[in-house]
């Protein structure tokens, strides 16, 4: 079995933090060069069709660009993550097909961390642990404060806080993403499975 | 403790999205579950990440034709990439390509829309003795009423894979499902409660994976909700029990 070489291995995950943290478009073509040609030879293999294969390469990419930011979540390999991305595009591509139907599933069958902590978040019932979390929230910036009160306390909805706040939606949950993984990283792995 | 595991062989096609669907569900299921299986899934999924972006015949291009991309290339837009040694390949790239998805910020647009495939939120079930919350693998398909016939009650959900059916099977305190078999396969995840079969005892979290060699006849002492996925019809195999045929079509 082939492994990868850890030069190019870290180089692939700089590369993904740097277009996370500041959209970097020569970043992104290194990936995009080094991922594409794989993506579409996988999806020609699951797909046996040209076009949807390059459409599993566009859509793929365009998460990797979007969601560079989760990445730092993730404490596995670039190529693992990236792998997740495009095997959960394709079996969501291969259902619709499949059965007509509209619905995703490929993120409720496999969930990234980020929705484990969220997970938890919800099930929460200590009340010591409660108040762990509430020491953790008030130490977070303003701004993620705001959002991480508001949804888990408030129990507004994402949009009515948007509202509230008066800025995009986007925002809203970019933030509760930072906030939330902060809060992963001040409580420690104890609490996480 | 969970004592009943899928396979390694099952882990190694759920990583790679290669069992059919039902069957994906009802291990992501057990996945959530399971401790042991998810640290497993995690490297069966970095192994088939591998696999895929790093062996090196997947970089030999020969066969990839990015042609009808409408391509520049790189030189062409005098970028410079970071290295390319492992990355050169003798293939016009999509620059094109490359620029639509880097555009998609510069426009300010598609971020609105970045968790729209995000957390659906964890669905509660009620049934006649209470409620259970529902594995998320389950959390976008529909489910309908209970069906129930004595001590045995099942919830079909709405999913389409085939001849197999995936529904929510609650035994009452001390019910017990006759001695059966089946042509297709049996899985049962046990999500609640306990029951005992000719092979055992079962605790929640447990995975069982029967197929048509297996005969057995579950029973219940404290009642027990599992969610199971089942290809054909069940097969009374003693006599008198052959007049539950309602009983084996409720089940599946």
């Amino acid at each position: 079995m082939s492994t990868i070489q850890p030069q190019l291995a870290s180089k692939l995950s700089a590369c993904l933090h740097l277009v996370a943290k500041q959209k970097d478009k020569k970043a992104f073509t290194y990936l995009f060069n080094f991922f594409a040609p794989k993506i579409k030879r996988f999806g020609l293999s699951k797909f046996n069709n040209e076009a949807m294969a390059n459409e599993l390469v566009q859509d793929t990419m365009t998460l990797v660009w979007k969601k560079a930011d989760l990445f730092h979540l993730n404490k596995g390999a670039a190529t693992t993550w990236v792998y997740t991305l495009m095997r959960n595009t394709c079996f969501d591509t291969l259902r619709k097909l499949k059965n007509k139907d509209d619905i995703s599933l490929s993120n409720d069958i496999w969930p990234s961390e980020l929705d484990e902590i969220t997970l938890e978040n919800d099930t929460f019932k200590d009340h010591l642990l409660n108040e762990n979390i509430l020491k953790c929230v008030d130490s977070l910036p303003l701004a993620q404060q705001s959002v991480i009160k508001g949804v888990y306390y408030q129990e507004l909805t994402q949009e009515q806080l948007a509202k509230q706040l008066n800025i995009p939606l986007g925002t809203v949950k970019s933030r509760l993403r930072l906030a939330l993984n902060k809060l992963k990283q001040q409580m420690g792995d104890k609490y996480h499975d | 403790m969970i004592n009943h595991h899928p396979s390694t062989a099952v882990l190694s096609a759920f990583s790679q999205a290669k069992l059919d669907d039902s069957i994906a569900i009802i291990v992501a299921c057990h996945v959530q579950m399971c401790e042991v299986c998810q640290q497993k899934v995690a490297s069966l999924t970095e192994k088939a990440a591998n696999q895929v972006f790093e062996d090196d015949t997947f970089t030999s291009l020969d066969t990839v034709d990015f042609s009808d991309l409408q391509l520049d290339t790189m030189a062409a837009l005098n970028l410079s990439p970071l290295d390319q040694d492992e990355t050169s390949f003798d293939f016009d790239l999509p620059v094109n390509m490359i620029d639509e998805i880097t555009a998609i910020s510069e426009t300010g647009l598609g971020f609105d829309t970045l968790e729209e495939d995000g957390l659906t939120p964890t669905k509660n079930l009620s049934h006649k003795d209470g409620e259970i919350t529902l594995p998320r693998a389950l959390n976008s398909i529909e489910v309908l009423p209970w069906q129930g016939l004595g001590k045995i009650s099942r919830a079909r959900f709405e999913f389409d894979d085939d001849e197999r059916r995936l529904s929510l099977l609650k035994i009452d305190q001390g019910g017990q499902i006759p001695q059966h078999t089946h042509t297709g396969i049996e899985i049962t995840l046990l999500l609640e409660g306990s029951f005992e079969d000719d092979m055992g005892t079962y605790q929640v979290g447990d995975f069982i994976w029967l197929d048509a060699k297996h005969t057995h006849s579950p029973i219940t002492q404290e009642g027990c909700i599992c969610l199971t996925l089942v290809s054909d019809a069940l097969h009374f195999t003693q006599g008198f029990t052959k007049l539950l045929n309602p009983l084996g079509k409720l089940i599946y």
